[in-house]
């Protein structure tokens, strides 16, 4: 029992430590959405490996913390729609989906690549 | 055995987790992040946490497996120009070693976890009986830590709010996303004609046992939202435009009504979101039914996207 616990709980540190490498290497803004995710995902399966160690009469798992991590999934993905409406409008503005400084103007994305 | 599985499934969401972050192509990518975020599910239920494995899978892998891969396809075009942009090998050096640290810093506190770990199952256990609900989870969601789920469901709403503030002036108060045309004949109109009825059910059932056993209000909204935007991307039906009186109604209804009953709690038990002795199951299950509707149809909109085409 205790045994599931560590492993995902290592494998959450993994996840977190993957996510953050991404976060700061890929150049895309959907990419860091994305490796925000990863990160959330590695925070959550920690904290649901907390919470089956705190596993008591019966129950697989304390469910305080179980009960969290639903309303923590529910506000991640809120949090990650918000961001993605962020990227698609701006490249609706602008042609171009990228955080450089010197964006480059429209006639320079290469939109007809699609 | 199990702890064959337990190996086995925690590699390949490693393997799945590190597939998205080295794949060239953004769609591909995100491909995996949803099949990561599936076996993440197994994962739930390894940790014996059943109502988290159908939230993840619902609304984490599902919800957001779309959303993503909407935008990925949308982005494409721009694919090529971010590529010039990749950082250089110092970058990615110094970015590897903080990944690695952080890592190490959390491998070092789960292998410290106190013994015996501290919990909570206790005193939810001992207080269960005043709720009258048999599922642990709903307990704490709607009695113990009503307030948490109150303001979960507000951001929902917000964020909500916040896609559809992103919309150009001209589009305000239209309909949300482009509009979706399929072959009528397709295999995408077929299932969008057979699996409503079907995912309709298994949501209604989900969000009904969830007082006793796994389940619940936010994963029943998810797979209705889902059903409701096959439809639409199927062509089958088009979606409201958001200036519509009664779309408005429906996305408040549900924290309308849980903040009037969390107000009455005020005078009848003595605290915001208190219930009164004996009321308290009839209470958890009207804000149950109240909310299951608004999140299904917030949850569905926050899918469709920002207002882009005038109503008419």
């Amino acid at each position: 029992m205790t045994d599931a616990a560590t492993l995902f709980g290592l494998c959450a540190a993994a996840l977190v430590g993957l996510g953050v490498y991404a976060l700061i290497v890929n150049p895309q803004p959907l990419r860091k959405i994305l490796a925000f995710n990863v990160v959330g995902n590695g925070v959550f399966v920690l904290f649901g490996a907390v919470a089956h160690r705190g596993a008591a009469l019966g129950f697989g798992g304390d469910p305080v913390p179980q009960a969290l991590l639903i309303t923590g999934i529910v506000v991640a993905f809120s949090a990650t729609a918000l961001a993605v409406a962020l990227l698609l409008r701006l490249f609706d503005e602008t042609g171009a989906a990228t955080l450089a400084s010197d964006a480059p103007p429209k006639s320079h994305a290469d939109a007809g690549e699609a | 055995m199990i702890e064959t599985f337990n190996a086995g499934l925690a590699l390949l969401v490693l393997a799945l987790a590190i597939w998205t972050v080295v794949a060239r192509d953004t769609f591909a990518a995100v491909v995996g992040f949803v099949a990561y975020g599936m076996l993440l599910t197994l994962v739930w239920v390894q940790l014996h946490g059943v109502d988290v494995a159908l939230t993840e899978g619902a609304i984490g892998g599902g919800l957001t497996g779309a959303m993503l891969i909407a935008a990925a396809a949308r982005l494409r075009c721009t694919e090529g120009a971010a590529r010039a942009e990749r950082p250089g090998v110092a970058t990615r050096l110094a970015a590897a070693l903080v990944a690695a640290c952080v890592t190490a810093a959390l491998a070092v506190a789960v292998l410290a976890l106190p013994e015996p770990a501290p919990t909570l199952a206790n005193e939810t256990a001992a207080n269960m009986a005043a709720t009258g609900v048999g599922n642990p989870i709903t307990g704490v969601l709607l009695a113990f830590r009503a307030m948490d789920t109150l303001l979960e469901a507000i951001v929902v709403l917000f964020a909500m709010i916040g896609v559809w503030s992103l919309a150009p002036d001209r589009a305000w108060g239209g309909r949300p996303g482009p509009l979706h045309r399929a072959d009528p004949d397709g295999i995408l109109a077929y299932l969008a004609r057979v699996l409503p009825p079907i995912g309709i059910i298994v949501a209604v059932y989900i969000f009904w046992i969830g007082a006793d056993l796994p389940g619940g209000k936010f994963q029943g909204a998810s797979i209705l939202a889902a059903m409701w935007l096959l439809a639409v991307m199927a062509g089958l039906t088009d979606a409201p435009p958001v200036s519509r009186t009664w779309l408005r109604v429906a996305l408040v209804a549900g924290p309308v009504v849980f903040i009037a009953i969390g107000a009455a709690g005020v005078a009848t038990a003595g605290a915001f979101l208190a219930y009164p002795d004996g009321l308290a199951k009839p209470l958890i299950k009207v804000i149950e039914w109240a909310l299951l509707p608004s999140l299904a149809v917030t949850l569905a909109l926050i899918l469709a996207g920002a207002p882009e085409r005038p109503a008419r």
